[in-house]
């Protein structure tokens, strides 16, 4: 029913593309992140809390069919839904069936919760498109709730130390989990314009976040221990220079491993993940009991050999738009 | 083993000196002596001996984990590091022993190559275990024989310094050689007045930092002492109570390396320390570095490879004379005293004074320089007349200038991602020049020397015009060229060029220069036979 073409995944039937990378008609839209939401599409359609972020990032004039999990709609005979993906608030796996035979397309996801989106829940499909951005042994993520701990003592620290603690994670995401989980306490929250930027679009469907803008009027040199997310660009960047004195730090999952950690040059690297590690991909293959698995985003070739040699599934690798790193992979 | 995991990790984290040396300093204050000893052991570099093979290894933890060999060593190579690999491939779920002592793990290491594979397996796999991938990774890291703790040994020193309330000069002193953690106490390692019993210990080397102003900026060319630069090894002759002992900088103790010096014990006053090069010599010159590493890397030393490259040390300083510490004598006292012990008719041919080169202006050191392979040296040494013989580096009074590497300009031909780094960045490369058939054959493989901006220029160009795919490894069109320095080159029948380069780096990204204006085979054979002339 799915076809891997040039331009993304295909439902001829529907003749729909889900996240596609060109122009198309209509394109079914996983969630915000650049990488899987694009300029250009005739029709948008995606979960009612990705809606916002698409008129913030690709503008308000757009076309975009908003939907609720779970709710059904047909085009051409194909039953089309979207389910929980847990990866960011309004993530979403999109669910299709044609004359019985059914498929599931993650996008990006995860098991592990990080507070705030809606739980990852798996589809008992045919066919199962996976991504794999951290498919191998080696990444296996600590559980979010004692890296927040780490992150709010090592707040606490540079606090006491008289310093800045600057978070560096991706504005569409782990800016807003990071948020959700901070205990600040006295200490007041500052934010990069991207991130602030975001939680102005998600306020429209009722989120609220801590933390304020920093602006041309913020009085910069009276911030003394406080807390500034702000997103990966901003390393190295003038703008960072002026929050000083602080101390760094990455929130990703690739801070794993210490040659990406150390890499970055900053002072600490906190491994939070908005993807799978490799327990909970193998968790969520079992979990949908597909019969062909079709792995694409990451370490396409090792897990989709480990899934045929290990677990006998018909596992094949994908390769999408060359598969070159992306804003959300930081 | 966990707080030691603590102190490796604060360490790791960060690129402040002085973070790194209040996180040792915190160690040692919150530690027993066992402790501590063990630890500053490792953190000058004093690590085990290998017990385990590598593919052992592997095989025990892909075989833990779960998972078949292919992707162990997939994994592997996405981490680049073996310790790191098995302490993140292992379940990271395993309940944690906290009780681990550093000084039991470090012991029974060392009583592991005794031991038959089968123990060795039960023993390491037992340690991974029990510890959590923290200091799993710490500890199969003592057994790769890679472990490094990332501070230098001079900010060990100072950390101990503090620690203790001691000089970090007679701290230095006391770290020297080869000291047995299990042996000591912190009081027997450091205190006074059994320092009388080390006959053995070298002093600290004094180094010399690379010139990096204007040579004229160094004043009077009367007030220095201009040598050659010598490639060899540096190392320090010791005669106390008749007894010989050579080190090298490394601070091996390499007396049976080196029978030549053998007679010194008897020919050379009680209470000499010589500083000097020892380097292979024959008919009144130095033979190159090769010579020597071969002979330094054999296990038993044939007649053969005694006559083969017989060595000398070519001395250039006295730090020791009649028992005495002399270093803080100025250098033209020392090396007034050198000369006298020198000229002794009695002494055995093995030492060689450091030739005083009787330049009368810069520029003539300047020629000089250029032209230093000429002169069998790579450049020249300049000390002031008056230095003291400092410990570590103390910058102005002595500098190293060394003639310029030599180049050449090579094709990419090859990329590999990088260790250790992003899965899909390609960082390591293999340049190539042209053969008299039309071919490109491979010649230098280097990874450093680019900005991160040219790496990621590079990287995108490579994906985009990819040939084939070998693993890790890309072939790529034959477009870009590369100017490739190096310290030395000679011929290698094990290279498929021919040539063997040492320590081979990029100097610059020719942009201007297109793939058919790289070198020859042929410009690199005679870049050997100009050299070696
Ligand atoms: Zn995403
Ligand atoms: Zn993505």
């Amino acid at each position: 029913m799915l076809k891997f073409t040039e331009r993304g995944v295909y439902c001829p039937q529907a003749d729909l593309y889900i996240d596609p990378w060109e122009p198309v008609e209509k394109a079914v839209v996983t969630h915000g992140h650049s990488d899987h939401a694009r300029w250009g599409m005739g029709r948008y359609l995606c979960h009612v809390h990705t809606a916002p972020i698409l008129r913030l990032r690709l503008g308000a004039a757009i076309a975009i069919q908003e939907v609720e999990y779970g709710e059904v709609i047909t085009v051409n005979g194909v039953r089309i839904s979207l389910h929980p993906a847990g990866h960011i608030i309004g993530s979403a796996q999109v669910r299709l069936e044609y004359e019985g035979e059914i498929w599931a397309v993650s996008g990006d996801y995860k098991l592990s919760y990080d507070g705030l989106s809606v739980p990852y829940e798996p589809i008992r499909c045919h066919h199962f498109v996976t991504e794999s951005t951290f498919g191998l042994p080696v990444y296996q993520f600590p559980e979010p709730d004692l890296v927040f701990q780490d992150i709010n003592s090592w707040c606490h620290l540079n606090a006491a130390e008289g310093v800045n603690t600057v978070l560096l994670a991706y504005a569409l995401g782990k800016s807003q989990s990071i948020l959700r989980q901070l205990q600040p306490g006295s200490r007041s929250v500052f934010l990069h314009g991207a991130v602030a930027n975001v939680n102005a679009a998600l306020g429209e469907v009722g989120y609220r976040f801590v933390g304020e803008r920093i602006t041309a009027e913020t009085d910069r040199t009276a911030l003394k221990g406080a807390i500034i997310v702000a997103p990966p660009s901003a390393l190295g960047s003038p703008w960072l220079k002026k929050l000083s004195p602080y101390r760094i730090a990455v929130c990703s999952g690739w801070m794993q491993l210490r040659g990406a950690r150390r890499r970055r040059g900053v002072d600490r690297g906190f491994v939070l993940s908005d993807h799978c590690d490799w327990d909970q991909l193998n968790r969520a293959v079992a979990a949908t009991e597909a019969e062909t698995v079709y792995v694409t985003h990451g370490y396409e070739g090792p897990f989709a050999r480990w899934l045929r040699e290990q677990k006998k599934i018909q596992a094949h690798e994908v390769h999408l738009h060359g598969g070159e790193a992306t804003e959300a992979d930081l | 083993m966990r707080r030691f995991t603590e102190l490796f990790t604060a360490i790791d984290q960060t690129t402040k000196t002085n973070e790194k040396v209040a996180a040792i300093v915190r160690y040692l204050s919150e530690s027993d002596d066992r402790n501590s000893l063990y630890a500053i052991a490792l953190l000058i570099g004093n690590r085990p001996r290998r017990p385990v093979k590598t593919s052992d290894l592997k095989e025990w933890a892909a075989t833990a984990a779960g998972i078949p060999d292919w992707l162990f060593e997939e994994s592997y190579h996405i981490v680049g590091d073996l310790a790191e690999a098995i302490a993140r491939v292992l379940p990271s779920d395993s309940p944690s022993r906290s009780d681990y002592q550093l000084p039991e793990v470090i012991d029974e290491l060392a009583r592991l190559p005794e031991q038959t594979d089968e123990q060795k397996k039960e023993v390491i796999t037992g340690y991974w275990r029990h510890l959590n991938p923290d200091e799993r990774f710490v500890f199969t890291k003592l057994i790769t024989g890679n472990f490094r703790m990332g501070v230098s040994r001079q900010l060990v020193i100072k950390a101990l310094s503090i620690h203790l309330g001691m000089d970090e000069a007679a701290v230095a002193h006391r770290l020297m050689g080869k000291w047995i953690p299990a042996a000591e106490t912190m009081a027997s390692l450091f205190s006074e007045s059994v320092q009388s019993d080390r006959v053995f210990q070298p002093y600290p080397f004094y180094l010399a930092y690379q010139l990096d102003a204007p040579i004229a900026s160094l004043g009077a060319i009367e007030d220095w002492y201009i040598e050659k630069k010598l490639d060899g090894i540096r190392g320090q002759i010791i005669v106390r109570s008749s007894q010989l002992f050579v080190w090298s900088r490394g601070e091996d103790l390499l007396t049976d390396k080196f029978p030549e010096f053998g007679p010194l014990a008897n020919a050379l006053p009680d209470g000499t320390v010589i500083d000097g090069e020892i380097i292979p010599w024959q008919d009144g010159r130095p033979l190159t570095f090769q010579v020597m590493q071969t002979r330094i890397g054999r296990k038993n030393l044939s007649q053969k490879s005694l006559r083969e490259a017989p060595l000398v040390m070519v001395c250039y300083d006295l730090l020791e004379w009649k028992g005495e510490d002399i270093r803080d004598m100025p250098m033209h006292y020392r090396r007034n005293l050198l000369e006298t012990l020198l000229s002794s008719p009695t002494l055995p041919p093995a030492l060689l004074l450091s030739e005083v080169m009787p330049f009368n202006h810069w520029g003539e050191v300047a020629v000089f320089r250029q032209q230093a392979r000429d002169f069998h040296c790579e450049g020249v040494m300049l000390k002031r007349k008056d230095s003291a013989y400092g410990s570590g580096r103390r910058r102005g009074h002595w500098w190293k200038w060394k003639t310029d590497p030599l180049t050449a300009d090579g094709v990419l031909i090859y990329a590999q991602s990088g260790h250790g780094r992003r899965a899909n960045l390609y960082t390591d490369y293999t340049f190539a020049v042209w053969d008299e058939d039309g071919s490109l054959v491979p010649f230098a493989k280097a990874y450093s020397g680019l900005t991160d901006k040219e790496i990621a220029e590079l990287d995108t160009w490579i994906k985009r015009n990819t040939l084939e795919r070998f693993g890790p490894v890309r072939s790529v069109t034959p477009h870009h060229v590369f100017e490739i320095a190096f310290e030395g080159i000679q011929q290698s029948s094990r290279h498929k060029s021919g040539v063997a380069l040492r320590f081979p780096r990029i100097l610059r990204w020719r942009r201007d220069k297109s793939a058919e204006a790289a070198n020859t085979k042929a410009d690199l054979l005679q870049l050997i036979a100009a050299v070696t002339k």
